[in-house]
């Protein structure tokens, strides 16, 4: 039935639902990797490559979720937030995705053997970039209650806090990245500089994971900031 | 006077098509907010609208009526008093094929711009442009700029004051508990006093100040207290909680919803049955007394006749357009929603008090762009301001056309 009302047209449909299931999409992807590096240090690369599937195919709907909800926030909407600095915080939740999936693809190349010398620090560093993650998804989980409150309050404050957090688990990834590589150059010689190219690459990639992260709880700094 | 039956048979037919037509649609538009926000039903809505659309024409109807039927033209510079029943005829002919083509191809017109814009248009070809008493005509223009401005003010500072007081307080359900009501009572009274005020003259109720201002703490003490006691056994879902932490306070706000779908019925009861009954009104007087100059008020029964027409049209259609609206508008939260309530009922009920026709809808369009810059809404699409600006600028010229047109019809017809 047609309708005359202005008002039938006056809502848009919120993107922050959207924005917050989103999050969760990326955080599924994440936590694919402790899995898929512990198969990768028994060296199943069996089990690996089944976790590289499953990063991917959650990459591809991260995305396309991403492209819907952008596809649904036309410039003549009003918002709480800015629309631009909304796209931003999206581009940089998918960007935690498509890190994960770099990572997990260059495990997934079948010519990495877990060092022995790294193999006690690789799992706490991906376990640390993870967290990283969860902690982003808690801080998105709550932008609808950001939007209840306008941005403002004590929830604004409790988001916040976890970004404060978020960073203090991005500084210390990047610590244990470092002390990473150094043991992996350490390693030259046993390695060969080939294996040191994709190990590094794929320490690289984790390290981006959780600079994304980073990232995201910047940007909700920007919304919480306006 | 020649065809006086005829006169009144048409004038009460157009009439009541007109509030038909304004219970049938725009009732909707005025109370889609509580029906979208989940607030309250679809049904309980057009019973709610039903009694408060109907007191609300009656108890203040009058002064926009009045307005209608004697504000707009001059009747003193009118010749002989057949041209104004012409007129009057023309108007609502001209308003209610207008309304039907448009709401045909879902165009948003103003019911009010409508018939202001016919007015204005038999006026200048019927009277001459010196019989339009442009200086009114002006004062409502500018209605319909600051009316959506002020509804859009005062639900920023609503929504403002609620965060404030609400949803930032340490137990956001207790506080929503504690001043909701209070709220509820605050625009219980501030409605009765405007209503009130100097205004039941034609129920021969004059009431001193005092006196009104007791009615008026009644009122609002009754309102305040129904809340209280509707919201007090409110709990906490701890599953809805966890999943949204505010899921408790909305809830408080729904029941107290009720209260503002109730004043937004009676308030566009108050300023939209005069679209309908005030040309019927002027032909009337016109057809008793055989002359042009009104100053008696508006009668009851034609107030009662226009909020019937309201009741009948929201009878027959208005359970499917009510429905259509609120299920357009199931982004808002019933905290929201009740902001722009409040603001949008106040705001008309000022306009109907001061005999300013104004458009309900977009008042309430205004209210809720208010909530949207203090930040409380998800996604607001402005585009519907182009749209009703658009509906502007069309209603009033095409009105003007139109009820020219059958003036001339109407007078080739009877003289």
């Amino acid at each position: 039935m047609k309708t005359t009302s202005p008002l039938a047209s006056l809502f848009g449909k919120s993107p922050f639902r959207p924005m917050q299931e989103h999050m969760r999409i990326v955080e599924r992807c994440v936590l694919e990797l402790p899995p898929a590096f512990e198969a990768l240090r028994r060296n199943d690369m069996d089990e690996v490559r089944a976790r590289r599937d499953a990063v991917s195919a959650l990459e591809h709907e991260a995305d396309e979720l991403k492209n819907r909800i952008r596809s649904g926030l036309p410039a003549t909407f009003l918002m709480p937030v800015g629309r631009s600095d909304l796209l931003d915080l999206l581009t940089t939740q998918d960007a935690i995705a498509g890190a994960a999936q770099d990572a997990v693809n260059t495990a997934g190349l079948g010519k990495l053997r877990v060092p022995s010398a790294m193999d006690g620090q690789i799992m706490p560093f991906v376990e640390r970039v993870v967290e990283a993650v969860t902690r982003c998804r808690t801080a998105i989980d709550t932008l609808d209650e950001l939007v209840e409150t306008g941005f403002r309050g004590r929830e604004a404050n409790a988001v916040l806090e976890i970004v404060v957090e978020i960073d203090a688990i991005e500084s210390d990834t990047d610590r244990r990245g470092m002390e990473l590589v150094r043991t992996l150059v350490d390693q030259e010689a046993e390695l060969g500089a080939v294996a040191i190219m994709f190990w590094y690459h794929l320490i690289r990639s984790l390290g981006t994971i959780a600079d994304e992260a980073e990232n995201v709880g910047d940007r909700l700094r920007l919304l919480l900031a306006r | 006077m020649e065809y006086a039956l005829v006169f009144v048979t048409l004038a009460i037919i157009f009439g009541l098509y007109m509030t038909w037509g304004v219970g049938a649609n725009d009732v909707a538009n005025a109370m889609g907010t509580s029906v979208g926000s989940g607030a309250i039903t679809v049904r309980r809505a057009i019973l709610i609208a039903a009694i408060f659309e109907f007191t609300g024409a009656v108890l203040a109807g009058g002064h926009v009526t009045s307005t209608i039927r004697t504000g707009i033209i001059d009747a003193a510079a009118l010749p002989t008093p057949e041209i104004l029943v012409w007129g009057m005829l023309a108007s609502l002919l001209a308003a209610g094929l207008w309304l039907m083509f448009a709401s045909y191809f879902g165009w948003p017109v103003s019911t009010t711009h409508t018939i202001v814009g016919s007015l204005i248009g038999f006026g200048i070809v019927g009277a001459g442009v010196d019989a339009v008493e442009w200086r009114q005509v002006a004062s409502i223009v500018a209605s319909w700029i600051i009316s959506p401005l002020l509804g859009g003010a005062i639900a920023f500072v609503l929504t403002l004051s609620v965060r404030r007081f609400i949803l930032d307080a340490e137990s956001p359900l207790e506080a929503a508990k504690l001043y909701g009501p209070v709220y509820v009572f605050l625009m219980g009274v501030l409605i009765a006093l405007i209503t009130l005020f100097k205004g039941l003259a034609h129920l021969n109720l004059t009431l001193t100040n005092s006196e009104t201002a007791g009615v008026a703490l009644v009122v609002g003490a009754i309102v305040g207290l129904a809340g209280r006691s509707l919201i007090r056994r409110i709990h906490v879902d701890p599953a809805a909680e966890k999943d949204f932490h505010y899921a408790g306070v909305e809830r408080v706000f729904a029941p107290l919803c009720v209260f503002t779908a109730c004043s937004m019925a009676f308030a566009h009861g108050s300023n939209d049955v005069a679209n309908g009954i005030g040309p019927l009104a002027a032909v009337l007087s016109i057809v008793n007394t055989g002359q042009v100059g009104q100053t008696s008020a508006v009668p009851l029964w034609i107030l009662m006749l226009g909020g019937g027409g309201i009741v009948l049209g929201l009878a027959t259609m208005g359970y499917r357009v009510m429905k259509t609206i609120g299920s357009k508008i199931t982004e808002l939260t019933p905290s929201r929603g009740f902001c722009a309530e409040i603001a949008a009922a106040t705001t008309v009920v000022v306009a109907s008090r001061l005999g300013l026709p104004v458009s309900t809808t977009h008042i309430i369009v205004g209210a809720v762009l208010g909530v949207g810059l203090a930040r409380g809404i998800a996604a607001i699409d402005l585009r519907v301001i182009a749209g009703i600006v658009m509906s502007w600028l069309v209603t009033l010229p095409i009105g003007a056309t139109l009820a020219a047109f059958f003036y001339f019809f109407f007078k080739g017809v009877f003289s």
